[in-house]
């Protein structure tokens, strides 16, 4: 059974007051050093939502430009007047914080989250008016409390707060009294993550077109970890996220892997449905606010836009084989083994060159490649460069090495089979799978027959190993012809001369 | 006689350039001696 990409959704959150209260740049900053010049100059260099909304990259990401669009557009971005001022695209939305706020109150279960009554009547019109937000979800807001309730809770019972351009509007309370993994930051962090998550996921299934019903499982791949002092990290966001969406026939669990969890979650999913154990899977993610302005002081420092003000999140809609739909192809699967070293050239290796020999593919065979897809408008005045256009080198120069491409092509090879990227740095969300919207609509229109999906990430931060990691994968165009490969001329005329073979081996034995 | 020959090294990699690891096997091969090795993240 193929599993195909029936639908994908792309949405982001604009979160200009999380990047000063709960982004790690900044909350350390506060610790170490609370008098710094940083700390005063961020808020002037706080993006309105209008301005987030009319950035390129943004755009971008919901589906209103293409990369092809985008590679177009003169560099730095953050300086391009955009036309594109629609908050919503195509592939999802781009939502603003007050409407965030509230649907974080309604994803919130245990009654952690607590909005000012007056925050949530100036709002509440506002979220119910979002395309996809349902009465299931509008029923779950709550009226509010006094703004002093919320003031107190976070001056004394250790809440975290909820800002809106400047304003205390809510809180997130601590779950447990001692237990730090279900602390009030822990929470809030998670409450986020899962409320993101929900945009995501709902706008994929609109744009699969499927009911909720079908849903069959749903597998979270973000970077947060939920469970307390007994079972840090024990999970389980999809099916959290799961409930929220209605997604009543669906169970669900999560899968962890830094920002190379897209791509494993992929082909997990892939190989459910190809197996016949699920018809639907959704692979899903919400945001992080910990990266919340990760490259502030040199965006300040450059007079320029925070321009990590966004949450990303994403979801993946595979279903059984349509006959349509490009679908997972499960022969080609790249992986970062235990026994593959870091360096650039062996990871590229055991990613892309590796499965494409087993199927006797060279790099040419592949029509777009797709990894490290970070905005590099984002990572230029940081001094991060970007990333995807190394990548592309490194994969190209590596072609040169195995003679499968001139080496006068390194130069044109990234924009030719590659991309620019455009994902926000949110860690897992930039890792290949941003593309998989656009990929699915280019096979099925036939302007390229596959792509090559990349995801690599970065184990060294959890301190449990020193090990590279990835896997790839390739989305690729459906023949409508199911499982049946048939049989080619070729291969008849074998078994024929093989049969006759045996056949006067046998005389010649009498 | 290479330039790390018999020298401490301090290696700080990048995820997205070249990693600690992979630095250090070269830096060895050079006769140097890595006293600190780590790979950063930016992204």
């Amino acid at each position: 059974m193929k599993a195909v990409i029936k639908g994908a959704g792309y949405s982001l959150v604009h979160t200009p007051d999380m990047v000063i209260h709960n982004g790690t740049t900044q909350t350390t900053e506060r610790i170490v050093n609370p008098e710094s010049e940083y700390l005063k100059e961020l808020p002037k260099h706080i993006r309105t939502f209008e301005q987030a909304v009319a950035y390129y990259p943004n755009q971008a990401y919901i589906g209103n430009i293409s990369p092809d669009e985008l590679a177009a557009i003169p560099m730095p971005w953050n300086e391009q007047e955009c036309p594109l001022t629609n908050r919503y695209g195509k592939f999802g939305q781009i939502m603003p914080q007050e409407e965030f706020l509230l649907l974080m109150q309604a994803c919130d279960v245990f009654d952690l989250v607590e909005l000012d009554a007056e925050f949530v009547a100036a709002h509440k019109d506002a979220l119910a008016a979002n395309e996809i937000i349902d009465e299931s979800i509008m029923a779950r807001v709550k009226d509010g409390v006094p703004a002093d309730k919320v003031k107190e809770l976070v001056e004394n019972e250790h809440a975290e707060g909820l800002y809106h351009n400047g304003k205390l509007v809510g809180a997130v309370k601590r779950a447990h009294d001692i237990d730090t993994n279900l602390s009030a930051h822990v929470m809030h962090e998670n409450i986020v993550s899962k409320a993101s998550n929900v945009v995501g996921i709902l706008g994929a299934i609109k744009n699969a077109g499927i009911a909720k019903e079908d849903v069959e499982y749903v597998i979270d791949c973000s970077e947060e970890a939920c469970g307390d002092m007994n079972q840090r990290g024990g999970g389980n966001f999809a099916k959290s996220v799961a409930e929220i969406a209605g997604l009543v026939n669906a169970s669900g669990a999560d899968i962890r892997g830094f920002c190379a969890a897209p791509a494993h979650t992929m082909i997990e999913a892939a190989s459910l449905v190809a197996a016949g154990a699920y018809k639907t899977v959704v692979v899903t993610a919400g945001g992080c606010t910990a990266k919340l302005g990760m490259n502030g002081k040199d965006h300040v420092k450059k007079d320029l836009p925070i321009l990590e003000d966004m949450l990303g999140a994403f979801a993946v809609v595979l279903s059984e084989d349509d006959g349509v739909n490009p679908y997972v192809n499960l022969d080609i699967l790249g992986r970062h083994t235990v026994g593959t070293s870091s360096g650039p050239q062996d990871v590229t290796t055991a990613l892309v060159f590796k499965p494409l020999e087993k199927n006797g593919m060279k790099v040419t065979d592949i029509d777009k490649y797709a990894g490290e897809l970070h905005n590099s408008d984002i990572l230029k005045p940081a001094g991060g460069g970007d990333p995807a256009l190394q990548f592309f080198k490194v994969v190209a120069a590596t072609a040169v090495k195995r003679g499968e491409l001139e080496k006068a092509d390194i130069a044109t090879f990234p924009a030719k089979y590659g991309m620019v990227g455009w994902a926000p740095t949110q860690g897992h969300i930039p890792s290949g799978v941003p593309c998989i919207g656009f990929a699915r609509e280019d096979i099925l229109a036939g302007k390229i027959k596959n792509t090559m999906v990349i995801g690599k990430g970065s184990l060294f931060l959890g301190r449990m190993t020193n090990l590279f990691d990835g896997v790839s994968f390739v989305i690729q165009a459906n023949d409508g012809q199911g499982d049946n490969k048939g049989v080619s001329e070729e291969e008849v005329k074998g078994l024929i001369a093989k049969a006759l073979k045996e056949f006067a081996a046998g005389l010649l034995a009498e | 006689m290479s330039i790390l020959n018999g020298k401490k090294v301090v290696i700080i990699g990048d995820r997205d350039g070249v990693p600690g690891p992979a630095i250090e096997e070269c830096v060895k091969t050079a006769g140097a001696e890595v006293v600190f090795s780590s790979t950063e993240c930016f992204v």
